[in-house]
């Protein structure tokens, strides 16, 4: 009994930290409207910075004080932050912002890495809570004993400040309508930067409160921020009460599940989050979002099918794409082949993205599944090659056919989050699950058969499984099944109001998307040789947003673009510098601030202009696979 | 009571939201091919009235029945496949495709045809999809992004889309709200020369009295959400009750006749 009372107190402390950086979240997006993604990095930083003040200020006085001015220096980054980089996308659609602060967090791993190391930093103990209590046999630390306590102070503290201040009234304001509030005279600026400030804050305190409990290390900031998005969907986005009940439901269940299934104890979670959506969408303390949300590109050129010109010009690209082998060495076919599965990869995301307005954060779930599908095929099964690549995206299939169901519930901010928490989940299964994936190690030797094993053989069936790929979700956004599905992105209320259940549609288009990933990741598979946990992970996910933000998200096709610029710049970056995720970071943040419309959306504009000046006839945009010699 | 049910009859339909009781009771008939104007002050529970009738949003008791058949609580999606269409105060479209294909995603949802993923969509019913919008006197609009058009072209549109799947009845709130004096009236004798050729019944809220007394067949009024008269326009005008509740806009409406009258 005292065992299970010591694991509910762990819980509880547990649940401190994971509620100071959900309220801050939460309080962002309340004001703000922006999904902070890069508030498990301002966590992450806030440790690390506490770590080293405590190492340089003695006594007691200098490790509680190092905790608060580590919050304080990490606010004011905070600041610097909101002022240069978020003021300028506040009328950005949510997508971009969300990838503007996932661009921040990939620099802010790496820059840690180069300030404090990659090894695990062990802090300081805090100064009167270093002992253990004996509750009846069982010991409980002192210091998660002041957490317990310290999380419901901060939840006073908070609500005092949202109640009983001139400030607080105003932030109520903003969160439910931040124009009244300008229109009313509130400089609105000042107002965004202070509530930015408080959530960093907040996320800053709960990395540095976490130091006597955990190392600091430089991962600390995914894990954290997918536990954040699990506590903010459960207790709904922009309630600091529902962040605190939900970050006490999250811990408690991380401490039991533990004991039910120690390996995948996260499964326990999901479960009870998926229950949630199904009876309360906006979480339990959240309401329901005004369908504010504005249209993707409401000035965008109509999509239309190829001309019989431009078919011409696409399959000439492609022959010319096919005549590769004839001068390339084996690398160049290689580097070809991986080129070309992401193009896959990146026309499944832009699919459900472009034409189902649906975001997905986590799309490399249904990439990873394919290629564990291939891995479980070959390897004990032991079925040969083209029935594995037959088969096996079908493991992408089912599960984006499982955790779509749920995630077409949503929408916007909700559906990314969402999606984002049902990766991780995977991956986390991968990476732990050793007896059947092999964990860290992956799942080595899966060799193409004889057929397909040469370089210039393989290349030519990633290229041709492409475009077949290529040409089958084009032909699906002009089928009347795309119609409905981009019916159902510009407006639900008149999709229903004309018959279309807007849900199975959504639904219809993740499971079409999650299976061409699917497809992708098992060519990626035979491709490597092997699989591994990282073939699934978050990086992966936001790679193929970066690939269809880049070719432009309001295009048909522009995803091939910006896979084969993307991915071809990111294997000659990896190749040149060790800083890959610093300079990746920082190209996201460009493309967000400066080309919002993406490559093709941008070479579409600039057609248009010139169509406008010189007479019709002129050649339209370039066509998708030109750039792919 | 007749053999043949009533195109839709509305009984006893009843809505609170927390104390606020905005639809109390609420009972009419409609017949096919009439037109029937709901109207009432701000407030009065027109919309939440038109809300339940396709299923936007859910009674607390109360009945809806087409032809005979209980629609109460059904979802939107489904009243409209009984053959049930509508437009919104503000209105609904698909901003980003074209005046065509947002009528056309109206048809593919009438065939039955949601689930086809490699039929030609700018393909499909073209021909009744300009049949429609030649209708509605949209006909030259066809290619435009719908996004561009003007707000009353907007509403001529939904009009167009809510034709689709030949209705048997037509739920229009406000369908001329935010319009030009002209185009009001244009759209008004459209929509109640379509229902007469094609016998749809037609119930529609509106604020502009003007078209509410020249086009209505018959006009149920609703106060604090419950109804307080009903009968033809002359009836209902001079309806002492009516009268006290739309003081402002009944005076202005007898004046502008008197003085057309005197003239």
């Amino acid at each position: 009994m005292a065992f299970y009372v010591v694991q509910f107190l762990t819980g509880l402390a547990s649940a401190a930290s994971l509620f100071l950086v959900a309220s801050g979240l939460s309080i962002i997006f309340g004001v703000t409207r922006i999904v902070n993604f890069a508030h498990g990095a301002f966590y992450m930083i806030g440790a690390y910075i506490a770590f080293t003040l405590t190492e340089r200020l003695s006594g007691a006085f200098g490790f509680w004080g190092s905790i608060v001015l580590a919050a304080l220096a990490v606010a004011l980054i905070g600041v610097i932050v909101e002022m240069v980089l978020l003021r300028r996308i506040y009328h950005a659609p949510e997508l971009f912002q969300l990838l503007a602060t996932f661009g921040l967090t990939l620099m802010v791993e790496d820059l840690v890495v180069l300030i404090w190391g990659p090894d695990d930093l062990v802090g300081r103990r805090a100064p009167g809570f270093k002992g253990a209590i004996d509750f009846f046999g069982q010991n409980i630390p002192s210091y998660d004993l002041f957490l317990i306590v310290l999380g419901p102070v901060v939840l006073g503290i908070l609500w005092l400040l949202f109640q009983r201040t001139r400030w607080g009234v105003l932030v109520r304001a903003a969160t439910q309508d931040r124009d009244m509030v300008a229109a009313l005279g509130v400089n609105q600026k000042w107002l965004f930067t202070s509530v930015f400030a408080v959530g960093v804050f907040l996320a800053a305190l709960g990395g540095a409160l976490q130091i006597p409990r955990d190392a600091v290390h430089h991962a600390m900031d995914l894990r954290i921020i997918v536990e954040v998005f699990v506590v903010v969907v459960i207790g709904g986005l922009g309630s600091i009460v529902g962040a605190f009940v939900a970050a006490v439901l999250v811990s408690e269940l991380n401490a039991f599940g533990i004991l039910i299934f120690p390996k995948i104890s996260i499964i326990l979670v999901f479960l009870v989050m998926a229950v949630v959506l199904i009876v309360r969408p906006w979480g339990l303390f959240g309401k329901p979002e005004a369908a504010a949300r504005k249209t993707p590109g409401l000035t965008v050129n109509p999509w239309r099918p190829l001309t019989s010109n431009e078919r011409l010009a696409s399959l000439a690209a492609l022959v010319i794409a096919a005549m590769l082998p004839l001068f390339a060495g084996n690398y160049a076919l290689t580097v070809g082949s991986e080129i070309a599965i992401f193009v896959i990869f990146a026309v499944s995301l832009h699919f459900l993205m472009s034409v189902g307005g649906l975001a997905s954060f986590g799309h490399a779930a249904y990439f990873g599944l394919g290629a564990y599908g291939i891995a479980f095929l070959a390897k004990m099964a032991g079925l040969p090659m083209i029935v594995c690549l037959l088969l096996g995206p079908l493991l992408g299939c089912l599960g984006a056919a499982v955790f779509g169901f749920f995630a077409v519930q949503l929408s916007g901010v909700y559906f990314a989050m969402l999606t984002l928490a049902f990766a991780q989940i995977v991956w986390s299964i991968a990476f732990q699950w050793v007896s059947v994936t092999g964990g860290d190690n992956g799942i080595l030797g899966l060799w193409p058969s004889s057929w397909a094993a040469s370089p210039s053989h393989f290349y030519w069936l990633a290229l041709g499984v492409a475009a077949l790929v290529m040409i089958a979700l084009r032909a699906m956004v002009f089928s009347p099944f795309g119609y409905a599905l981009r019916a159902t992105r510009d407006s639900l209320l008149r999709s229903e109001a004309i018959g279309i259940d807007a849900k199975r549609i959504q639904w219809t288009a993740f499971v079409i998307a999650g299976t061409t990933a699917g497809i992708g990741g098992a060519l990626f598979a035979y491709l490597k040789g092997s699989v591994f946990p990282d073939n699934l992970g978050i990086s992966l996910s936001v790679d193929a947003l970066v690939m269809v933000l880049l070719g432009g998200v309001e295009t048909v096709s522009g995803a091939v673009i910006g896979a084969i610029v993307y991915k071809a710049l990111n294997i000659w970056l990896v190749s040149q510098t060790d800083l890959s995720k610093l300079v990746l970071g920082g190209f996201i943040m460009l493309i967000v601030v400066v080309f919002p419309k993406g490559i093709v959306g941008m070479l579409e504009m600039l057609a248009q202009r010139r169509r406008k000046s010189s007479p019709p006839g002129s050649p339209l945009l370039a066509k998708p696979i030109e750039s792919a010699e | 009571m007749s053999a043949i049910p009533p195109l839709l009859a509305v009984e006893g339909l009843t809505k609170s939201y927390g104390g606020i009781h905005a639809v109390r009771g609420v009972s009419f008939s409609l017949r096919a091919g009439e037109i029937l104007a709901l109207i009432g002050p701000n407030g009065a529970g027109k919309s939440t009235c038109f809300d339940m009738l396709n299923g936007q949003n859910k009674p607390d008791s109360g009945h809806v029945r087409l032809l005979g058949e209980e629609i109460t609580g059904r979802k939107p999606r489904e009243v409209w496949r009984l053959g049930v269409g509508r437009t919104f105060q503000i209105t609904a479209t698909f901003a980003t495709m074209t005046v065509r294909e947002n009528v056309q995603v109206a048809l593919v949802s009438h065939g039955k045809q949601l689930f086809n993923l490699f039929g030609s969509a700018p393909k499909f019913d073209r021909g009744e999809a300009g049949r429609l919008l030649e209708l509605v006197g949209m006909g030259g609009y066809a290619d435009r992004p719908c996004g561009e058009l003007a707000y009353g072209d907007l509403k001529r549109l939904e009009l167009a889309v809510a034709l689709a799947n030949q209705p048997k009845l037509l739920l229009m709130d406000e369908p001329t709200a935010g319009m030009a004096p002209r185009e009001r009236v244009d759209l008004m004798r459209l929509t109640a020369s379509i229902a007469r050729e094609k016998s749809i019944g037609v119930l529609f809220t509106e604020h502009d009295m003007d078209v509410v007394f020249e086009h209505a067949d018959r006009i149920i009024v609703l106060n604090r959400g419950t109804l307080i008269a009903e009968g033809s326009p002359a009836e209902v005008r001079g309806n002492p009750q009516v009268q006290a509740v739309y003081l402002g806009e009944g005076l202005v409406y007898d004046a502008r006749h008197r003085e057309g009258a005197s003239t």
